[in-house]
């Protein structure tokens, strides 16, 4: 019997655990655009280092409980939906250090008239993926109260279109070349991307909750 | 050895219970992998015999009373007659229940001997069939609401609810055994406790081990044996049929269904509730599938199911009239042939029964001494 307790407390620790690591991720990635945008590049590259690790951390994390999960039959009725969640909230992070080695990769120019509505976009994205982490650790924990959090994902994934679509029109208004302005629109629809993953693990989450209410 | 032979329709009856409502109690638990079948098995099997062992007496004093048969060959041929009903009502894919064959079976037996069968046991017994289901579904109601508002505001993670489920489904399995052994050992035993081909046996002169005491254990092990040999293949080839149940409503509903057997076995709360000028429900074998059925449909209510079969309702009442009356022609036929073509002596009109008879079953503190007594 204490084997099985002590076996479900391990379980949580690292549920926990990679959950901590997408919503410390989330913090990275928006500081690390900003340090970016201010020409901060060692913080930059401190920053990417560290989104780096905390990815790998919750890859690890995430095969952990998968393992544990199916190898000790746990949770049948909601295995699959936790396994879903695992998966897609792992694609959460991988899209934010993605995002940030474009950055590292394309060294894309950001023009002064642009770092507001930039940092703009980057704070709602990880405010997006932050909402996110509080729906499914309540779907865990508290699964009535996961709408009170699916609700900001969604707000926060509209706002960061609205922000998204202002940039665009901002930057195809600059007087620079179409391949500057190309190459910024797909900067700022690779920040962007990281609501619309937040918003896909919304969609998901909000069936599962249903399922999970009794 | 004979008298051995004869007791083959009774351990056939417990063999057939224990293989088809052994899954009542675990079946989901072990479908949805929550629980492994050796586990299961064991636990419930473990708990059947020592049910039918310590509260086997209340159900089996009832049966005995309805119709007490004083010869072992009426006895085998009563149990017998109960076996093939179910059988054929089954291969008609008629819903029909040990309890319900039993019951016909006897009055059968009581016709042919000319026995009044006491409409009041009758009755009795009529009531727990009806209430049965409709109890297991007020309790699986009640369990639903409460498991919902601790799960609503206890704020347990996924995981933790999972081992509690875990730990629930094993004591469901414990309790769902106890009960099944103690109210259903009168389907598979009570018919042969009048003419119980046993002695008392006295261990050491410390306990004595009484005629009953073995029958039952003879009954339970049937079950036991049932419910490992063939129990599982029922829930592999039925699994699909059933309402899918999740973990948790699955372990509402065999602690619903645990209750109601308990509470129409239960000598000692029976004896309590009487003591107390409490009405008190009969001792009285009550189908363990219709209390799980009784239990889903609760669930079901409470959940706002709208595709609730209730047609499933009229073919339990209609089990309720077609079971006994079928049970009774076959015991009547195979009790004249077997007195007419093979010379055996089926019982007789017991002396000390009368048709106003009320029932006192008598269960003493210890197991060790179990006696029926019929008041005239």
């Amino acid at each position: 019997m204490a084997i099985l307790f002590k076996r479900t407390q391990m379980l949580e620790k690292q549920i926990d655990g990679f959950l901590d690591a997408v919503s410390q991720g989330m913090v990275v990635f928006k500081m690390a655009v900003k340090n970016y945008i201010e020409g901060e590049k060692d913080k930059f590259a401190e920053h990417f280092h560290t989104i780096s690790v905390l990815e790998n951390k919750a890859d690890e994390l995430r095969r952990l409980a998968e393992n544990q999960l199916y190898s000790h039959s746990l949770i049948p009725e909601h295995r699959g939906d936790v396994l879903g969640i695992l998966e897609h909230m792992d694609d959460v992070i991988d899209t934010a250090k993605e995002t940030l080695n474009h950055f590292l990769m394309e060294s894309p120019v950001i023009y002064p008239e642009l770092n507001k509505d930039f940092m703009e976009l980057a704070e709602v994205a990880s405010q997006a993926g932050e909402s996110i982490v509080l729906s499914t650790r309540a779907f865990f924990n508290e699964v009535n109260a996961v709408k009170n959090y699916l609700h900001k994902v969604y707000f926060y994934e509209k706002e960061a279109d609205k922000i998204t679509s202002r940039l665009q029109r901002k930057i195809f208004a600059l007087d620079i070349d179409l391949s500057h302005k190309l190459h910024l629109k797909f900067v700022a629809r690779d920040v962007d991307n990281l609501s619309d993953i937040a918003e896909g693990v919304a969609d998901r989450l909000a069936i599962y909750a249903i399922k999970r209410t009794m | 050895m004979l008298a051995l032979l004869f007791l083959s329709s009774g351990l056939f009856l417990g063999w057939s219970l224990g293989a088809n409502n052994g899954p009542n109690i675990y079946g989901t638990a072990v479908g949805t992998r929550m629980l492994k079948f050796r586990t299961a098995a064991i636990t419930s099997s473990v708990f059947i015999i020592i049910g039918a062992l310590i509260s086997g007496t209340g159900t089996s004093g009832t049966i005995n009373a309805l119709g007490e048969i004083d010869a072992i060959a009426g006895s085998f041929l009563v149990a017998l007659a109960a076996a093939l009903a179910v059988l054929g009502m089954s291969k008609l894919r008629f819903p029909a229940s040990i309890s319900q064959s039993i019951v016909g079976a006897i009055i059968g037996w009581n016709f042919y001997v000319g026995l009044h069968t006491n409409l009041n046991i009758v009755s009795d017994i009529l009531l727990a069939w009806i209430s049965g289901p409709i109890l297991a579904a007020l309790f699986a109601m009640a369990m639903f609401f409460v498991l919902r508002a601790v799960l609503r505001h206890a704020k347990i993670h996924i995981l933790r609810i999972d081992l509690y489920t875990r730990i629930g489904l094993v004591i469901a399995c414990a309790a769902g055994g106890y009960s099944l052994g103690a109210n259903n050992i009168g389907n598979v035993m009570g018919v042969f406790v009048s003419d119980s081909p046993f002695a008392n046996i006295s261990i050491g002169g410390l306990f004595t081990v009484t005629n009953i005491q073995q029958l039952f254990l003879l009954g339970g092990l049937a079950i036991a044996v049932g419910v490992f040999t063939y129990s599982y293949k029922v829930i592999e080839t039925v699994g699909g049929n059933i309402v899918r149940l999740s973990p948790e409503t699955a372990l509402i509903v065999v602690m619903a269904h645990s209750i109601v057997l308990f509470i129409f076995s239960s000598v000692r709360l029976h004896d309590f509730l009487v003591y107390n000028g409490i009405p008190a429900l009969p001792l009285v074998p009550v189908s363990s599938s219709q209390a799980i059925i009784g239990g889903l449909i609760g669930i079901g209510i409470v959940k706002g199911a709208r595709n609730i079969r209730y047609k499933i309702l009229g073919e339990i009442a209609v089990g309720w009239v077609i079971t006994p009356i079928v049970a009774g022609i076959i015991s009547f036929i195979t009790l004249f042939f077997m007195q007419n073509v093979f010379n055996q002596n089926i019982g007789s009109a017991p002396k000390t029964a009368s048709a106003s008879g009320t029932i006192n079953v008598q269960a003493a503190a210890s197991a060790d001494s179990v006696e029926f007594v019929i008041d005239e």
